[in-house]
């Protein structure tokens, strides 16, 4: 019989395992019951129906309006507190930074719920604005996963960059234009794929804030609990297949641009 | 998302820090196998969350009864059970005590391979695990009233029996494979200095104007289908003619389980209407709700009712619980023994009805019911009147209380409403509140009506309603918004073209 010997690539079988066993397969259930129903044969019933029902696709406007609004705002709140950290030469910079993260080391129900109550006090009565509550929510939610990728992009920005771009005359706002920002691409990039991509599916969210329209988690979950397996792993899949087109979309451009800014600055 | 969702009364731990207890406690159970002949019986009971005595009370939560019973829970009632069975038949058994989350859940796990012996799902869950034929039926000697150990058919309430027996499914009595264990009525909890007790004795207050987003209906199609059953079918409903009739109750329940693709279609448009009109839909954050004042009334189960109760008498002022004058839901959980998990097993299922026996003991009951809010199905009986003290320490009128009213709860314990031995002397102040939930008048039992389950097509068609109900309508996109996408679309579609002309 052979020794076992032991090599270094065998310890990729716990990982593969992990793959197989919570990626895999996990996956081809979906599949399978995507394009199967009730009875178990198979059918594209449920895919045409995904795209033919105002259900479906009002949830999906839903989600999506969500979705931008949130990464939006996200965006707009982020950049210029990201902007002021990173280039401030404030003493204690990265206890300021502290600040704006440690909402994430508490319990993100619990946030929620006292925003509720500040929401509340504030509006007297939270089921006129239901959109605006959760955008308030969700934004209130992501903004650090969106503060923190370009924070690090501006942080690694080199500043002689910025001093050329003064000596051959650029003004300030010139300067950022066709400078900071454009080099601030890839962050930007990396905190949208952050924040839309959880936003189009976080019920809890819209739940917590008396937001009653079901978005694509929801309706997931309500085709579930009434034992349709075939209809909402479709409505899984149909999502999971933008989610896909959208990272690889964000990716291209994100290369493409950083490539081509840094070319346009330096050559 | 059904009822059980918000049966956690959250007073003490919760059933994960319990599942490690529990695994401890077998293991002790089973260190003590050695006294006891056999292999011991493994019974895997699972139930809703927080719906079983825990025990550990404090010391003076010990609740002296008039009748001379003193309960107190020690120890989580699954435990106990595992001594008690040891003392009486003489055999080791180890509970595995589970829990979930709805009926859809259970139902997803039994069908996912899950194996349980005794579950507690509720009514229409019990009719569709029936119907599939997936139950055992409990055996001859558990209904053997002579027997001293059959706590549960000596002591249920002669009303809940009834109901059992009264209902069928395929040919079927449901008291062949359920035992009742905790029953309740739907209503309207609400705030009485803003709510009139008229205004909230009907269905239809889900659509008042007057109280534009400040109520609130239930997240779950079952029973946001039987409020639009009242709305739409009110007038009939109250018709004296109607209310008259000899065969009234099946009137009754074929009115609030019609299931016709008409009627569907009607509810729909009106729960729309009143999605329009509501706060919004909960299960569980009602409650809060009312006792912070966001909300003036909501749609609530009547354990819950009394439990919002309970808190904002603690908060100092007070809520108030309607039943529709319409109809109202009669549910009720009941323990039923899987074919899957017992497989022909007879000591398995000794142990199982065993088990429904135990928490069927007066003192038992009264523990689970000082511990869950709800309501049990256990009356007790001739000799034992244990449940009726407790409900006479829980609302009997003291000395000092001057507006006493005369309470008839004999319905429920012997099935005669005028039987002296059960009229409470109470506190007038107690109708519409507490008691009135837990217990409520014969009159209002008189229009309940059980929901029934529906078959797979029924079934299908309510789902899909309710989907259509909480989808939103792409067509209710303001104008302005479409001009903004599009001037954004333009947008891109401009920066896009220079850029690509400057390369």
């Amino acid at each position: 019989m052979k020794q076992f010997r032991f090599q270094r690539s065998q310890l990729c079988i716990p990982y593969g395992l992990f793959l197989v066993c919570f990626v895999l397969a996990p996956l081809i259930v979906i599949i399978y019951y995507a394009f199967t129903n009730g009875e178990g044969q198979p059918t594209l019933e449920n895919l045409t129906g995904f795209f033919s029902s105002p259900n479906t696709i009002g949830t999906l406007a839903y989600s999506l309006g969500i979705a931008i609004a949130t990464t939006c705002a996200c965006l707009m709140l982020a950049y210029p507190v990201a902007y002021i950290l990173a280039r401030s030469r404030m003493k204690h910079r990265s206890v300021v930074l502290m600040v704006f993260v440690m909402p994430m080391w508490i319990n993100f129900t619990l946030r929620i719920t006292a925003l509720k109550e500040i929401l509340t006090m504030l509006e007297g009565n939270l089921a006129f604005h239901p959109f605006v509550n959760t955008l308030i929510g969700m934004t209130y939610d992501f903004l650090p996963f969106m503060i923190l990728p370009i924070y690090t992009t501006l942080l690694k920005l080199d500043g002689s960059l910025l001093e050329a771009a003064q000596d051959l005359g650029a003004d300030a706002v010139h300067t950022f234009l066709k400078v900071t920002l454009p080099l601030s691409v890839p962050g930007i990039i990396s905190g949208i794929v952050m924040v839309f991509l959880p936003s189009m599916t976080n019920y809890v969210v819209l739940d917590m804030l008396y937001n009653s329209t079901y978005i694509m988690g929801s309706l997931i979950g309500a085709y579930f609990s009434a034992y349709d397996w075939h209809n909402g792993s479709m409505i899984a899949l149909v999502l999971l297949v933008i989610i896909l087109v959208f990272t690889l979309f964000t990716n291209r451009y994100a290369d493409q641009d950083a490539g081509s800014s840094r070319g346009g600055v330096l050559g | 998302m059904e009822k059980g969702q918000v049966r956690k009364m959250a007073r003490k731990g919760n059933c994960a820090a319990l599942a490690v207890l529990g695994v401890s406690a077998a293991c002790f159970s089973f260190g003590g196998a050695v006294y006891a002949k056999g292999e011991p019986i493994t019974l895997r009971v699972c139930s809703w969350e927080e719906y079983i005595d825990l025990g550990e009370w404090d010391a003076d939560e010990a609740i002296a009864l008039d009748n001379g019973t003193v309960i107190y829970g020690e120890r989580p009632l699954y435990e106990e059970f595992e001594d008690w069975y040891r003392e009486t038949y003489g055999r080791e058994v180890r509970v595995e005590y589970s829990c979930f989350g709805t009926n859809e859940d259970l139902y997803n796990q039994l069908n996912m391979g899950d194996t349980y012996d005794l579950v507690c799902p509720s009514e229409y869950m019990i009719m569709k695990l029936m119907a599939e034929e997936k139950l055992v039926a409990y055996s001859d000697s558990f209904y053997d009233t002579k027997d001293a150990n059959n706590y549960y058919i000596r002591n249920v309430s002669p009303f809940i029996q009834e109901t059992l027996v009264s209902n069928e499914i395929g040919g079927e009595n449901w008291s062949k494979y359920a035992a009742g264990y905790m029953w309740g009525i739907t209503g309207v909890l609400y705030n009485p200095e803003l709510v009139s007790e008229e205004e909230a004795s009907t269905w239809k207050i889900f659509g008042n104007p007057k109280f534009y987003r400040q109520i609130t209906l239930k997240d779950n199609v079952r029973d946001s289908y039987f409020a639009a059953l009242g709305i739409l079918k009110a007038d009939e409903l109250t018709d004296e003619n109607l209310l008259r009739s000899q065969d009234y109750h099946d009137q009754l329940a074929d009115m609030m389980n019609d299931v016709r693709p008409e009627t569907i279609a009607e509810a729909q448009k009106l729960l729309d209407e009143l999605m329009g009109n509501v706060y919004s839909l909960e299960t569980d954050s009602g409650k809060a709700d009312m006792i912070t004042g966001k909300i003036v009334a909501n749609y609530q189960w009547s354990g819950d009712a009394v439990y919002a109760m309970d808190q904002a008498d603690e908060e100092g002022f007070e809520l108030r619980f309607a039943v529709p004058r319409e109809s109202t839901n009669l549910w009720f959980d009941g323990w039923v023994m899987l074919k899957s998990g017992i497989d022909g097993n007879k000591d398995r299922q000794h142990a199982a009805e065993a088990f429904v026996n135990f928490v069927s003991r007066t003192d038992n009951a009264v523990r689970n019911m000082y511990y869950i809010g709800y309501t049990s199905s256990i009356a007790g009986n001739e000799e034992d009147d244990t449940i009726y003290s407790y409900l006479d320490w829980c609302y009997g009128a003291g000395e000092e209380d001057t507006d006493i009213m005369d309470y008839p709860v004999g319905y429920f314990f012997s099935g005669d409403n005028s039987d002296q031995r059960y009229i409470l002397r109470s506190t007038a102040s107690q109708l519409g509140r507490q008691l009135y939930s837990q217990y409520p008048p014969q009159e209002v039992m008189d229009r309940t009506a059980v929901m029934r389950y529906f078959d797979a097509d029924a079934n299908r068609a309510i789902n899909q309603m309710w989907i259509n109900v909480r989808c939103f309508d792409i067509a209710d996109v303001p104008t302005g918004v479409w001009l903004a996408l599009l001037f954004g679309l333009l947008a891109l579609v401009w920066i896009g073209y220079r850029r690509s002309k400057r390369r």
